[in-house]
């Protein structure tokens, strides 16, 4: 990329040869007037390039093929890799190294996560009741990539409406069926969300290849389905914005790279005083510096957090071992030993206790009584243990 | 722009971003009220020198507390409730004859000793107020055994030799509780209802169960320590407990005595002191169970619940080593 070169919607600006990577296009039409290095959700700079939009929403050249179905699963993965696809959930894992699993970890199982992985996010949900035939199409198209003859929709049960959209989209599909899930944190995670479905645990340290499924996540499922039938790279993807600080919040088709300050302004701007923007939900999200950070495709929810509605650790008691983290780690884990362990720098000892198969999904931390920052400690732990 | 001003005053913290609204005093304060009706009914039993023992306690309890955390130039937690509760479930566990010195110096025993000076809430080894009555009934044997006797009148019992039921059994047999009590029905009726000499907080047992059960309503304690410490108790009564050999034992009567309810619900739950996984504090509950009814039917004490839940606290960390909880898919043999 050049400064000054103009580029139309859908023109690559960027890419690597490293096979864990995926492509990244121009999401809006314009000069390109900076290449610069920009803060990204986590608070670290990343290489960018910068356009300046000229309003025209030139789209590049894009190849239409209602026959997607008729292409071989190579070539649907060509497309799906071509248009920069990655998890949409927040991982932003790219999708078609998720679609070539090793040979000796054979595939039985698709399942697209409409399980909504935070509180407050309803992107997800919004996409179900608006657009579930394309979503349907999507797992289609994956369940061909990979092989596979079942497929599952699995929604926590307090969307009935999109379970109802779900159904009616897949009503004709044999193989696919929609699974109603029980509403809990972290049931959008994907190991939890697999035990529900299928009854398989995936192991300790696994991925959920390990025991013969792939899960993607639902906007994941929409890009696949625009990438295959309208050759349409990843550009856009739906935002919550929402929260007790932002005046009127929803759900916001927003394109990659539209800075956060401008979503919320399109949501009316602040209510009362803001005490915290996050990307992400509130469990696993990060709280942001500053408001020039762009929409990303991992983007899932802008939340802005009042005062009353937030809170942080400064100040936290002693361990009184009441067990609630144990109760509430859907990893099985002993959150209490993990963070007492932690505190008294008995780093390498952590590893008994299954350090490493914490997520950090940050239930332990939200029904701890005396406050204490245990997913923090957990952090902490894994950035000092030998490896 | 209002959105670019604010932009200077936000908070950057770690996740998670929100908390639910239990709290460590919430708790103390929660268990302390739920040993109201027992409470209650110690005062009307024993009238209001339950309630002078048992101010003492919360009085010194309290003093301990501040004194050591004063000298440690440690932050005062008074109002985190947990210096109450040991002194409410201390004088709770005292008799009401026991004279002024009694809880203050068992109340300080119990705090700065078994508590602060183990490194204060969350790193005692033993229950501290089980500590406190175990140091009083040590130093002073004598007036740790006096009882006396509930106002309403008690058949049958003269004031001269108010004993406790635990220790009536001991010394005559179920053949002599009996004969003072009048039959087996009224004796199981005084027993549940707490007409009996004991320490102030322990005789009632339907007030100790109402508030045990509101604790596992609140889920702020589960079934597994007091079902698996009573039920222990009722089986080993039942096979060893009897004077005409196996199987004789009366299981009703050893449940309904001496401070095994109040233990099995208050005092051996304590969340420091007993195990965390829910298989530990099963073992937990069968190890206190063994060791009360050992010394209940062969050692020299009449009740043995205090000395057993005391002894099963030491081996809440090995328990807790060895009973890890099982991690999701992770097959029990990958464990340590």
């Amino acid at each position: 990329m050049q400064i000054g070169q103009e580029v139309k919607k859908g023109d690559l600006i960027g890419e690597t040869t490293a096979f864990v990577s995926a492509p990244v296009h121009a999401s809006v039409s314009g000069k390109v007037v900076a290449l610069m290095d920009a803060p990204n959700a986590m608070g670290k700079m990343v290489p960018a390039v910068v356009i300046d939009n000229n309003g025209k929403e030139e789209w590049t050249q894009l190849r239409d093929n209602p026959d997607y179905m008729k292409l071989t699963p190579e070539e649907l993965k060509g497309k799906i890799k071509d248009a920069g696809i990655v998890g949409m959930g927040g991982a932003t894992f790219p999708t078609h190294v998720k679609l070539s699993p090793p040979k000796e970890k054979p595939i039985d199982v698709v399942i697209i996560n409409g399980a909504e992985c935070e509180p407050y996010l309803t992107a997800d949900h919004r996409m179900m009741v608006e657009s579930p035939s394309d979503i349907i199409e999507g797992l289609k198209i994956l369940m061909k990539v990979l092989g596979v003859s079942k497929g599952y929709v699995g929604i926590e049960n307090n969307k009935p409406d999109a379970i109802a959209k779900m159904k009616e989209a897949s009503s004709g599909e044999a193989n696919i069926e929609v699974a109603e899930l029980e509403v809990k944190y972290p049931q959008g995670a994907e190991k939890m969300l697999i035990k529900a479905i299928t009854d398989r645990n995936v192991p300790a340290g696994g991925l959920p290849m390990d025991v013969g499924v792939v899960v993607q996540n639902v906007g994941t499922a929409l890009a696949v389905f625009e990438a295959c039938r309208y050759g349409k790279p990843l550009i856009e993807r739906v935002v919550t914005v929402t929260g007790l600080g932002v005046k009127t919040p929803g759900n916001l088709r927003a394109r990659v790279g539209t800075p956060v300050k401008e979503l919320i302004e399109t949501c009316g701007g602040f209510n009362n005083s803001p005490a915290k923007v996050i990307l992400g939900g509130p469990m696993m999200g990060f709280a942001q510096y500053t408001l020039d950070v762009p929409v990303a495709k991992g983007t899932s929810g802008i939340l802005v957090m009042s005062e009353e509605e937030h809170s942080t650790s400064g100040k936290f008691g002693p361990c009184i071992k009441c067990g609630n983290c144990i109760d509430a780690c859907p990893m099985g884990l002993m959150p209490s030993m993990l963070s007492l362990l932690s505190e008294k720098g008995f780093y390498e000892e952590t590893k008994e206790y299954n350090l490493l198969d914490c997520f950090e999904c940050g239930t332990c931390t939200y029904v701890c009584p005396s406050k204490r920052p245990i997913v923090q400690f957990v952090r902490l732990s894994k950035s000092l243990i030998k490896r | 722009m209002a959105v670019a001003k604010k932009e200077q005053e936000l908070i950057v913290t770690v996740s998670p971003h929100i908390r639910n609204d239990e709290t460590v005093s919430r708790i103390m304060w929660t268990v302390s009220l739920s040993l109201l009706p027992a409470f209650v009914f110690g005062v009307y039993f024993f009238g209001p020198r339950a309630v002078y023992v048992t101010a003492l306690c919360i009085v010194g309890a309290f003093f301990s507390e501040w004194l050591v955390q004063k000298m440690t130039g440690k932050e005062i937690t008074l109002n985190d409730g947990s210096a109450f509760l040991t002194g409410l479930l201390l004088g709770m566990n005292l008799p009401s004859s026991a004279p002024f010195y009694i809880p203050l110096v068992s109340s300080f025993v119990a705090v700065a000793i078994t508590k602060q000076l183990f490194g204060g809430l969350g790193y005692n080894i033993f229950n501290p107020a089980l500590i406190g009555r175990a140091f009083a009934l040590i130093t002073w044997p004598r007036a740790m055994t006096t009882w006396f006797e509930p106002t309403a009148a008690f058949v049958g019992l003269d004031a001269k030799t108010t004993a406790t039921p635990l220790a009536i059994l001991k010394e005559g047999g179920m053949q002599k509780i009996i004969e003072i009590f009048g039959d087996k029905m009224s004796l199981y009726t005084d027993l549940l209802i707490g007409h009996r000499a004991g320490s102030l907080g322990e005789t009632s047992v339907i007030a100790l169960l109402i508030g045990g059960a509101f604790l596992i309503y609140k889920k702020y304690i589960t079934w597994h320590i007091p079902i698996s410490f009573l039920a222990t108790v009722a089986l080993m009564a039942w096979i060893f407990g009897g004077r005409e050999g196996f199987f004789t034992g009366d299981p009703v009567l050893h449940l309904l005595s001496g401070g095994l309810i109040l233990g099995a619900f208050f005092m051996a739950t304590d969340y420091v002191t007993c195990p965390s996984t829910r298989t530990g504090q099963i073992i937990f509950g069968i190890g206190c169970g063994l060791l009360t009814i050992l010394i209940r039917l062969k050692a020299g004490y009449p009740e043995g619940v205090m000395f057993a839940i005391l002894l099963m606290n030491c081996f809440s960390p090995l328990i807790d080593r060895n009973m890890k909880s099982k991690v999701f898919g992770l097959a029990k043999e990958a464990q340590q």
